[in-house]
């Protein structure tokens, strides 16, 4: 599989931003231009990620922010511009024109990001329609990016079309604060425990499922483990006269 | 729990409470008499019986709820989360090589699966897929048809077991134990091995272990033969078996049902020859099929695949043999290093070799030591997600980086998971005794269902 067609332009900037800037008005264009579309999701602070412990290295003052590969503009190559124009045009015969927000193909991979409150349709349209195909959905996962302002959390879909061996992914976003995406059971119920799976981890409320209930966890269970902010927890190890902070407290150089 | 004061009780007997819901009896033993007689003074031909999480049949912490009228199953339901570990979680808090050590404890019947679904998404993203030796390439397909003979005899002896086929539970884990003498031998480890690394594998092969495979291979053809001739027209086997567990591929597609069960519906969709990972499409082999949807087709599967596996596994064993000192891991020397630690003779620490190095030879290989064992390696940001057909069915690993040097999210879409919600469908109306035989026929691991 080849990447997109944008993938020089999305590297230079990529690299750019690894750099902490630059001062190259040509290059600051490209930035410009590229940087908007490319998700932003935090801010890595020194040359180094330690976020604890004095910063010897000078490059304590260093600001990059992390982001996400950005919309890739069409065409994408080969069957991702036939899966995208048939959804396009199908979205458009069912009045759902805003439903794909944007397309992102990254390491051959095709991610559309869908408004949620049209992805119940949309899923229907990918399982029914005979170009789409999408029969087999290997259900939903979370990822919570807490410096992703008002799209904190993340719900992916993986699709598969067995007819036309093909993959996608969809993924659809919804604030911390109305973590609301609708349920996907009634087309694909194999969701039915991933809805609830995620719905246990990340908080996701999916609206429309039967039963949604903590699967994992026990059912009084306080708050969501695999959100960023719910501590790994874990107790510190002595060894020696020496201590070891439990995983999530000690130094980390991400 | 009720305690029974008066010295002379039977302790074992069934107690019982009312409750707003009716009358609940607490059943520990031999006792079922009692429930029979109690029930029968009720009138209620209904009764909800609580099947684990601690019971022989259920592969492991794997509750049942199920509602019977007489002997017939109205509903099932299951109740999972017995075994859940937090590995997901886990995993982001460690190096994305130390990653492997986290996800191979998921399913320990079919671990590398998971070693290898989390390793091809790692290389997408590091966009080093084409830079994977061919020796690590085959090394892993090998590894992974072993482990997949593994799990299916395990498959086969448990399931043999819960129906009161013990010879089938005594032969599949004495062969099985070849399987694990043999992991062994080339990772150093039984289960749990953390041999497929991002980039390649931990090591080379070491010296006569073909040979090893190779009688493996030899009587493995010998054995395989007779699990079908004790099995596949056993009377009672084919009477405990057939029709039992049925689903339709209407209804395996719904569900999301993947691997064994889906092939038992006689649709040949195997990933590693619809969609190849790991040059899976320069070996010769076939896919297995069945048309008859139920448990027996699934037990037939599993058997043959074992037969296609040590094909693989010899066409593996031939390629190797041709691939003597070649590499095994990627040659990105910063991707590279941290799986291949060489340790000390006395496996303590370093090796001197590479202590001599580092500290009297060259500055730039000590400064890249600190680097990659206080940080590891970095990962570009994106996410992958790369299925490998695992022994029960399409795995995938949904990796997410921020381009860090953990990984910001690792999700596996685990087949035992989504397979065994076909529990219910599979076992509401037929007899209590089915549902045991429908739960083997899908053979979850609870281990991945839980994560």
């Amino acid at each position: 599989m080849t990447d997109g067609p944008d993938k020089s332009a999305e590297e230079k900037t990529h690299l750019a931003q690894r750099e902490g800037g630059t001062q190259d008005a040509s290059l600051d264009a490209v930035l410009s231009e590229t940087a908007d579309t490319r998700e932003v999701i935090g801010e890595r602070r020194g040359m180094f990620g330690a976020s604890d412990g004095g910063d010897t290295s000078g490059y304590g003052g260093l600001r990059r922010t992390v982001t996400l590969p950005g919309a890739t503009p069409p065409p994408y190559g080969g069957w991702m511009d036939e899966v995208a124009g048939a959804l396009a045009k199908a979205t458009g015969e069912n009045g759902l024109e805003s439903a794909v927000e944007k397309v992102v193909v990254h390491r051959g991979e095709i991610t559309f990001f869908i408004a949620r409150e049209h992805l119940a349709a949309v899923a229907r349209i990918l399982r029914d329609q005979d170009d789409l195909r999408f029969e087999f959905c290997a259900g939903v996962s979370g990822v919570h990016y807490p410096g992703d302002t008002g799209r904190e959390l993340h719900a992916v879909y993986h699709l598969l079309s067995m007819t036309h061996n093909r993959r996608i992914r969809l993924e659809v976003t919804c604030p911390d604060a109305d973590p609301h995406i609708p349920s996907v059971v009634a087309t694909y119920p194999t969701n039915d425990w991933h809805e609830r799976e995620t719905f246990d981890f990340f908080g996701i409320v999916f609206d429309g499922h039967p039963a949604l209930t903590r699967i994992e966890m026990p059912d009084d269970w306080p708050g969501h483990p695999q959100r960023k902010d719910y501590p790994l927890g874990g107790i510190p190890v002595e060894y020696k006269g020496g201590t070891i902070p439990p995983p999530d407290q000690r130094r980390s150089y991400s | 729990m009720t305690q029974h004061a008066s010295t002379g009780a039977d302790p074992y007997a069934a107690t019982e409470t009312e409750t707003t819901q009716g009358k609940v009896y607490t059943v520990t033993g031999q006792d079922w008499d009692s429930v029979v007689t109690g029930v029968a003074e009720e009138h209620d031909d209904k009764i909800v019986v609580n099947m684990g999480p601690q019971h022989p049949s259920t592969h492991g912490v794997l509750r049942l709820i199920l509602e019977l009228e007489g002997e017939t199953v109205t509903e099932a339901r299951c109740g999972i989360g017995y075994l859940h570990t937090g590995i997901e979680k886990n995993m982001e808090y460690r190096s994305w090589v130390q990653g492997v050590t986290l996800c191979t404890r998921m399913d320990y019947l079919g671990n590398l699966a998971y070693e290898a679904a989390y390793c091809l998404s790692v290389e997408r993203l590091l966009d080093i897929e084409d830079q994977i030796p061919e020796k690590a390439q085959v090394m892993r397909v090998m590894l992974l048809e072993l482990n997949r003979i593994g799990s299916h005899l395990v498959a086969i002896a448990t399931g043999g077991m819960e129906i009161g086929a013990l010879t089938v539970m005594t032969i599949g884990f004495r062969e099985r134990e070849l399987v694990l003498g043999l992991l062994e031998l080339i990772t150093g480890l039984r289960m749990n091995n953390a041999f497929i690394r991002p980039g390649g594998v931990a090591q080379d092969m070491p010296a006569g272990a073909l040979d090893e495979i190779r009688d493996f291979v030899a009587l493995m053809k010998k054995r395989l033969p007779e699990y079908a001739d004790l099995c596949n027209a056993n009377p009672i086997f084919k009477a405990r078996l057939v029709d039992v567990g049925h689903l339709d591929l209407a209804g395996c597609m719904a569900l999301g049902i993947t691997g064994p069960v889906l092939r038992s519906t006689g649709y040949p969709w195997d990933l590693r020859k619809t969609q190849p990972y790991s040059g899976y499409e320069d070996y010769d082999f076939d896919v297995c099929t069945w048309d008859t949807a139920d448990s027996y087709g699934r037990f037939r599967i599993r058997l043959d695949e074992m037969t296609q596996s040590l094909r693989i596994i010899e066409q593996c064993v031939e390629r190797l043999a041709g691939l003597e000192g070649a590499p095994v891991m990627v040659g990105d020397k910063k991707i590279a290093w941290p799986s291949q630690l060489a340790i000390g003779s006395d496996g303590m620490g370093n090796s001197l070799d590479h202590i001599r190095h580092i500290m009297g030879e060259s500055m730039e290989a000590l400064i890249h030591h600190f680097k990659l064992v206080t940080e590891g390696f970095r990962v570009p940001e994106g996410q992958a997600y790369v299925p490998v057909e695992s022994p029960r069915g399409e795995l995938g690993a949904h990796v997410v980086s921020d381009g860090g040097t953990r990984p910001y999210r690792a999700h596996f879409r685990d087949p035992s998971f989504t397979n065994l919600q076909a529990t219910s469908v599979m076992s509401e109306g037929g007899m209590v005794a089915d549902v045991i035989v429908a739960i083997a026929s899908i053979d979850p691991v609870m281990g991945g269902v839980d994560r």
